[in-house]
């Protein structure tokens, strides 16, 4: 109750940080926090086995992995944003199709797109990972007589899942700081709720450094949670 | 290496402007196009419209010269407080949350805004009821952003676009239920271009007053008292021999 | 063959605005870059600090973030102090920030705390011994640093400027946000007039691609010449 009281008066002089404002400030948060968290799991799950895919030696199966990776690599994210926003519109007859209700609302195309991109840069992280596996462990694997798939699932994975944790870590932060983005096609992220502060009351100050502060607190958020998982997950390879 | 050198004293030289003189003898006015017949450019690339026209003609009344410079909306008056132009001659409404940042000239227009939806649309009136759960197209930062964020905010969602294009085609593509704004920027590109695709939804705005009650006005730095004045008696006297009905004939004929 | 509606010289344009914007941010971003590395490695406690606070706060914000709060509020700024300047002194400054040179220094200011770890990282990687030894040649601090310091450094670093140029590169899509008509702006316009996203977006798309496979080849390039008495690695 008194901290209510104690918000109020605090708000009740500030023209700008209303009530309402920091309600959008707080739906951009939560918009900005699903759109990473969600692309970032989708672009996980595809990055594994293209990543095993971009490993294989059958070139039929490395080169078009690789031709992707390149292709969403080697171009800006927004235009991948604007050609899946608007390009979804153009195919004939997508408005009567039981997916339009989705791609309808802004925040599906913009997934799409951070996801296709986090995917391709998960999948060139993880391939280094797989390639820099000891030679020693995969011999340990062969003499154990291990198939190639339960090497692959024991040994190779595992241990490359743990030397691509800080480069996975930087891309966790990249992605954060790419979803500011999504505010160009309607979405009410945190960049979002900024641009509407700041348009209705022309206070560019305000409204950028406010959220300039919350980006940085979720950096630093997550930087020491991977130097943590680092911490945990990497102690063997310390030296003693 | 010597190339690179010029490039970029170039860039230098672009970041240092020369002097100006607060009394003007050029207007530099800042205006967000298209916003058809408000302002917009013709296919040949001119520039037209019922602001620019009657701009100009201010103008030439005041016996200065006056050059049109393209903003985006929702930087329209910062970049009016950068300097960037003198003046805002855009289709703003006056009210007096814009006030307290910019100076307004007396009202030379009023017009009232105006919900399109498309024709097939369920929509009937302009309501809560109406519009909860609807997905709603508007210009950020316009008078029609403020309001319908402030009346309809917490229960349908509100789409905000950088232009009036943007909007137009999410609202083509059936991403938008319904979209608000000015009713001549809506009757020249939604019934005007389409046959019969889209139509007005319940009654023309003009109020609530705080909103859309003062009407259109040239906006200046706070300090520019001086240039107001001058706009107002321009104004006044293109009112007065006529040249201001001719304007408004052209663009607005019949009504 | 391509139909671009007429389109096709202004989205030219917009390709030299890209490139040049890309190219004058990177020069910012070098020069910042060695001056925050020096300052960095510098004794002087001062200087440390705010080199740390300059990489530390530009690596946390989005991009976009701080191009918004440059262009739209570092005009403001400026106009704050020359209209007190004028309020004052009577005299009239005006020095206005276009939509092409905030650009440049908003890329350029954001890129040259990237640059200045990559430099950092790669001074540090030279080994002392080879610094000592050239010293003990009676070689000066300039000559040293000419000689051994700097080659020996870029050696280090190119890897990581590749990877900065990379994504300043596709860091200048932004500027079409805040009203810089480059290229992903004039498709952009023309995707929405003619309602054909993808005859617009995907050549731009080409072209970026094309920058940056030509620059990548430019890089080996340059890393094959540093490498030169290293052998493989």
């Amino acid at each position: 109750m008194e901290l209510t009281t104690w918000l109020n008066e605090l708000l009740s002089d500030n023209l700008i940080f209303t009530p309402q404002t920091l309600g959008y400030y707080w739906e951009g948060l939560v918009t900005t926090t699903q759109l990473v968290f969600l692309s970032l799991l989708a672009g996980l799950v595809l990055a594994v086995p293209l990543a095993i895919g971009r490993s294989s030696g059958k070139r039929w199966i490395s080169l078009p992995i690789y031709a992707y990776t390149y292709v969403f690599r080697g171009t800006p994210l927004l235009i991948q944003l604007y050609i899946i926003y608007y390009g979804v519109v153009f195919f004939d007859g997508i408005q009567e199709t039981f997916l339009w209700p989705m791609l309808r609302e802004a925040f599906y195309p913009a997934l799409i797109a951070f996801t296709l991109n986090t995917a391709a840069y998960t999948t060139e992280i993880f391939r280094g990972a797989i390639k820099a596996t000891p030679r020693g462990e995969i011999e340990a694997a062969r003499a154990y007589g291990m198939s190639q798939a339960l090497m692959m699932r024991r040994i190779i994975l595992p241990s490359a899942f743990r030397r691509a944790l800080p480069a996975y870590g930087n891309e966790v932060i990249f992605m954060l700081h790419a979803s500011a983005i999504a505010s160009v096609v309607t979405l009410m992220d945190l960049t979002g709720a900024a641009r509407f502060v700041y348009a209705r009351f022309y206070a560019p100050f305000e409204a950028f450094l406010f959220v300039a502060v919350i980006y940085l607190c979720l950096t630093f958020a997550i930087l020491y949670l991977f130097r943590y998982l680092e911490k945990r997950l990497l102690a063997h390879l310390k030296p003693a | 290496m010597k190339k690179l050198l010029t490039i970029s004293l170039l860039g230098a030289a672009m970041v240092a402007g020369t002097a100006q003189a607060r009394d003007y003898d050029h207007v530099r006015f800042g205006v967000d196009v298209p916003y058809e017949p408000m302002e917009y450019r013709t296919p040949e690339g001119e520039l037209t419209g019922f602001d620019i026209d009657l701009g100009n003609a201010l103008c030439a009344e005041m016996g200065v010269t006056c050059e049109w410079i393209e903003q985006e909306w929702d930087g329209i008056i910062p970049g009016l407080l950068a300097r960037n132009y003198d003046a805002i001659m855009s289709s703003m409404s006056i009210n007096d949350e814009r006030r307290q940042t910019v100076l307004f000239s007396d009202s030379y227009i009023t017009i009232p805004g105006a919900w399109f939806a498309p024709a097939g649309s369920s929509l009937e009136e302009i309501s809560e009821e109406s519009l909860a759960g609807k997905s709603i197209g508007v210009q950020r930062g316009t008078t029609y952003d403020n309001y319908a964020t402030d009346a309809y905010g917490s229960l349908a969602t509100i789409n905000r676009y950088s232009t009036a294009d943007d909007m137009v085609l999410d609202l083509e593509a059936q991403r938008l239920d319904i979209v608000f704004l000015e009713f001549v920027v809506g009757q020249s590109t939604l019934l005007d271009n389409d046959d019969g695709d889209y139509r007005v939804v319940g009654e023309m705005v003009t109020e609530p007053e705080e909103y859309f009650g003062e009407g259109f006005g040239i906006a200046f730095r706070q300090r520019d008292t001086a240039l107001a004045e001058r706009f107002n008696e321009a104004l006044a006297t293109l009112k007065e021999d006529g040249t201001y009905d001719e304007i408004f004939q052209r663009y607005f004929g019949d009504e | 063959m391509l139909d671009l509606h007429g389109y096709g010289p202004r989205l030219l344009e917009g390709a030299g605005v890209t490139l040049q914007l890309a190219i004058l941010s990177l020069i910012l971003a070098l020069v910042l870059g060695l001056l925050a590395a020096s300052a960095k490695m510098s004794r002087n406690w001062l200087l440390h600090k705010t080199a740390t606070l300059y990489t530390t706060i530009i690596r946390g914000v989005p991009d976009l973030v701080l191009m918004l709060l440059l262009f739209f509020g570092g005009q403001m700024a400026l106009n704050a102090v020359t209209d007190l300047i004028y309020d004052h002194t009577g005299v009239d400054l005006f020095i206005n920030l276009n939509a092409f040179a905030a650009g440049v220094l908003t890329i350029g200011f954001i890129f040259g705390a990237y640059m200045c770890e990559t430099f950092r990282g790669a001074f540090l990687a030279v080994e002392h011994g080879q610094i000592e030894a050239g010293k003990a040649y009676g070689m000066s601090n300039w000559l040293v640093f000419r000689r051994i310091r700097f080659p020996q450094m870029m050696r280090h670093a190119l890897p990581g400027l590749s990877n900065n140029w990379m994504v300043l590169l596709k860091t200048t899509a932004l500027v079409s946000i805040i009203g810089l008509t480059d290229m992903v702006r004039v498709a952009a316009e023309a995707s929405r007039a003619t309602h054909e996203p993808f005859t617009f977006l995907i050549p731009v798309a080409a072209i970026y691609l094309l920058i940056a496979s030509a620059s990548e080849w430019a890089f080996a390039r340059l890393q094959k010449r540093y490498d030169v008495g290293f052998g493989e690695h």
